[in-house]
């Protein structure tokens, strides 16, 4: 338990040089910190299914789109969501996640592996079609735009404090989620996803375990939408596309699935090339597309895998020097 | 290439010396010109690069006419890469903003795009300029959200008012319309569906294939049979495949259609079925005036291709800010001032007298334009030209509807104005 603990150490050493760093930087670095914060919530409750449970789904971005346009109208429409009552929208994004994922596990959780990674897919599509032609609703591909940010005692106007909002919600998100995974619960997601006919066997409903993580990190994915609603100050079908999907399950990949950081690390790399190298040098998708293609021929594991994957490596090179004669790897 | 070296060199040398004796030379009579930093926001990656290409070579192009100065202002022009995607284009314009302190922004592609940079320019109070973002509200029921914003292109449904009457004098009874699924869609059709039904016309069809559509196989079949011509409106690569398709259909039905289904960025890639297709636009490359084939000829020798609207606009844009600089000797005047300034001015363009009604959006000709194949300004092979037809001198956003009864309307879309000629 001790590597534990220096990763919990770690973790939090980063966490804090962070939010004492970034505030001391360009404005520009502070929204994208937290754009990539945001998004972090995302990757992590993709994590969730995709690192823990062992299902890829592609249609993450739904439930940031529900927390999201959720967010949107709610502000737009009623002016809710201004004041103190921004406390009550998240709560609402958190459960329209939830309530949204509970609709789609239903359909999805029947399936594994390629089938789970379509349903979720088409079903991603189908929310994505009506944030595009629900036009009365969503203002369609125009999307709809957030004037104002909320304002209770302190004013999220203000790029630094909403900062801070955006850290509190995303350590917080982290705890939970960390605390959830070594919870007995989140180990038998961990055994459904090592081997889910023996957990069967062992006794355990193993579709409720995964309907219920399903649920879950639907609810996540809505509290990151909430968020991201008021960070980007425009909410469209864009958010909702395929794409935006297919980006979460890559920075997941890239920072390493089953680890919940790795995911972190991931959405910090990809923004921090998308949105920060591309204000410097035009060929900022091949240093990106670079990037990827290097993940996943040397570090299948992702980047939290390197001290692993170093480790491996000596550890094999002292085997190998202690006794010349052992058994080859087989591949 | 001269530019470049000038440019390099300066930034050698003190910021201020340079102003100084750049402004000095260019006009002979400014004693002090300021920098003046100009933010641009286009796609220069995805699939819309292409556009953006052209945006952004238009800019630069008359920038390096006048070697970057606006009568003393040495302007620095910065270029960010939006992707074609809200979210980007607000970062980036935040970027822009925040770290880079430009004095005025301009660009965006998509009506979307617009729509997201708008609210931007209102909270950090910085202008910004429209040239290509056509969504009409922006300028019309949105207005008075976006108290530093002004259109130097167009609106999408500005051109469609005179097309729709244009249609009528033709003789044309029923028309079917098959228009990108999306909000610049709904708005160039809705515009060009409520004129032609306001002299007697009829659209009795209106089929939305998705934004992007690469195979109308199912949407070509069903064009109504008795339709006496069919009104198109394509963007990027759909307007490349869709009269492909329809010819390849055997249509002898005229095809007419809205600007950006012939514009320049792809009517040289076009194949002879477009040939006497007729379309609507502020601009043509083809436009008869020795303004405009100076104007092409330089374009296509730097360039290598011929202007596009995309070119133009941003060309005629920088024209524009030029002036108002220029007429602050060299300083940028504030934002309400700029705005002010820059709404009052009444100029004479490439694509033909510019000014800007009391919302902020350009009154200029509407240009009728017929693909023709011919000879132009010199050049000796036979080429694809949009060769204008008949001009609308004078055409403002609301075109021959009255301004407030048009404002009481809700904005074009894909149930306004309702079908009532459909089934």
């Amino acid at each position: 338990m001790t590597s534990q603990q220096t990763k919990i150490v770690i973790v939090c050493v980063m966490l804090t040089a962070l939010a004492i760093i970034v505030p001391f930087t360009s404005s520009f670095i502070i929204l994208l910190v937290t754009r990539a914060l945001v998004f972090a919530i995302l990757v992590m409750s993709l994590d969730l299914l995709l690192g823990f449970t062992g299902l890829a789904s592609l249609g993450q971005a739904a439930y940031l789109g529900v927390g999201a346009y959720l967010t949107a109208i709610l502000a737009t429409k009623y002016q809710f969501g201004l004041g103190y009552d921004f406390w009550l929208v998240i709560l609402f994004g958190m459960l329209g996640g939830a309530a949204l994922a509970a609709v789609f596990g239903l359909l999805a959780i029947r399936a594994s592996g390629v089938y789970f990674l379509m349903i979720t897919l088409a079903l991603g599509q189908c929310v994505w079609g009506l944030a595009y032609r629900w036009n009365s609703l969503t203002g369609g591909d125009n999307g709809i735009n957030l004037r104002v940010r909320p304002k209770f005692g302190i004013d999220l106007a203000n790029e630094v404090t909403f900062f801070y909002l955006v850290f509190c919600v995303f350590a917080l998100s982290l705890l939970t989620m960390y605390v959830l995974v070594r919870s007995p619960f989140g180990r038998s997601l961990t055994g459904i996803r090592e081997r889910e006919l023996r957990m069967r066997i062992l006794g355990y409903n193993t579709w409720l375990h995964k309907y219920l993580a399903f649920v879950i990190a639907g609810a996540f994915g809505g509290l990151s939408g909430v968020l991201w609603a008021h960070t980007a100050g425009i909410v469209s079908p864009e958010n909702v596309v395929l794409t935006t999907s297919v980006d979460a399950l890559l920075m997941a990949v890239l920072g390493g699935a089953g680890t919940l950081v790795g995911g972190v690390i991931g959405s910090f790399i990809v923004f921090g090339l998308r949105e920060y190298l591309s204000t410097i040098v035009p060929w900022w998708q091949y240093v990106l597309g670079g990037v990827y293609v290097l993940t996943i021929l040397y570090l299948p594991t992702g980047l939290m895998g390197i001290p692993a994957r170093i480790r491996q490596q000596r550890a094999r090179s002292n085997e190998a020097t202690e006794e010349n004669r052992a058994a080859p790897v087989p591949s | 290439m001269k530019h470049e070296s000038r440019r390099r060199f300066g930034s050698m040398l003190l910021g201020g010396v340079v102003a100084l004796a750049t402004g000095a030379s260019a006009t002979g009579a400014m004693a002090q010109g300021q920098e003046l930093r100009i933010g641009y926001v286009a796609p220069t990656t995805g699939i819309f690069a292409q556009q953006g290409k052209d945006m952004v070579d238009g800019f630069q192009f008359y920038l390096d006419e006048v070697k970057s100065d606006f009568g003393g202002a040495k302007v620095q022009f910065i270029v960010e890469d939006e992707q074609g995607k809200p979210d980007t284009a607000v970062t980036k314009a935040k970027k822009l903003i925040l770290q880079d302190k430009i004095h005025i922004l301009v660009g965006g592609l998509l009506a979307t795009t617009g729509y997201a940079l708008a609210p931007v320019s209102t909270a950090e109070k910085t202008v910004y300029v429209v040239p290509i973002a056509a969504a009409d509200d922006l300028t019309q029921r949105d207005f008075a959200k976006y108290p530093y914003l002004v259109r130097t292109g167009w609106s999408s449904s500005q051109p469609s008012h005179p097309f729709g009457q244009w249609a009528c004098e033709q003789g044309y009874k029923k028309i079917v319309t098959v228009g990108a699924d999306y909000a610049f869609g709904h708005e160039v059709v809705g515009g060009f569906q409520r004129a032609f039904e306001a002299c007697g016309g009829q659209v009795i069809q209106k089929i939305w294939p998705p934004l992007g559509a690469q195979d109308f196989g199912p949407f070509i079949p069903t064009i109504k049979q008795d339709a006496d011509a069919i009104f198109t409106l394509m963007v990027g690569p759909m307007s490349l495949r869709f009269p492909k398709q329809l010819a390849a259909s055997g249509n002898k039905k005229p095809v007419i259609g809205g600007g950006t289904s012939y514009d320049e960025f792809v009517l040289p890639s076009m194949g002879d079925e477009v040939i006497g297709h007729v379309s609507v636009l502020q601009y043509s490359a083809a436009l008869d005036t020795p303004k405009n084939a100076e104007f092409v000829k330089r374009y296509r020798a730097k360039y290598g291709k011929v202007p596009s609207y995309y070119s133009e606009s941003n060309y005629t844009t920088a024209q524009m800010i030029h002036k108002v600089i220029a007429d602050n000797g060299g300083r940028f005047p504030g934002q309400e001032e700029f705005v002010k300034q820059l709404a009052a001015l009444k100029i004479d363009t490439i694509r033909g007298p510019v000014s800007l009604d009391e919302m902020r959006n350009p009154v200029q000709s509407i240009y009728i334009k017929k693909v023709e194949k011919k000879k132009m300004f010199g050049y000796d092979k036979d080429e694809l030209w949009n060769t204008v037809i008949k001009t609308y001198p004078n055409v403002g956003q609301f075109g021959p509807f009255k301004k407030e009864e048009f404002l009481a309307q809700p904005v074009y879309s894909r149930d306004f104005p309702p079908c009532k000629h459909c089934n």
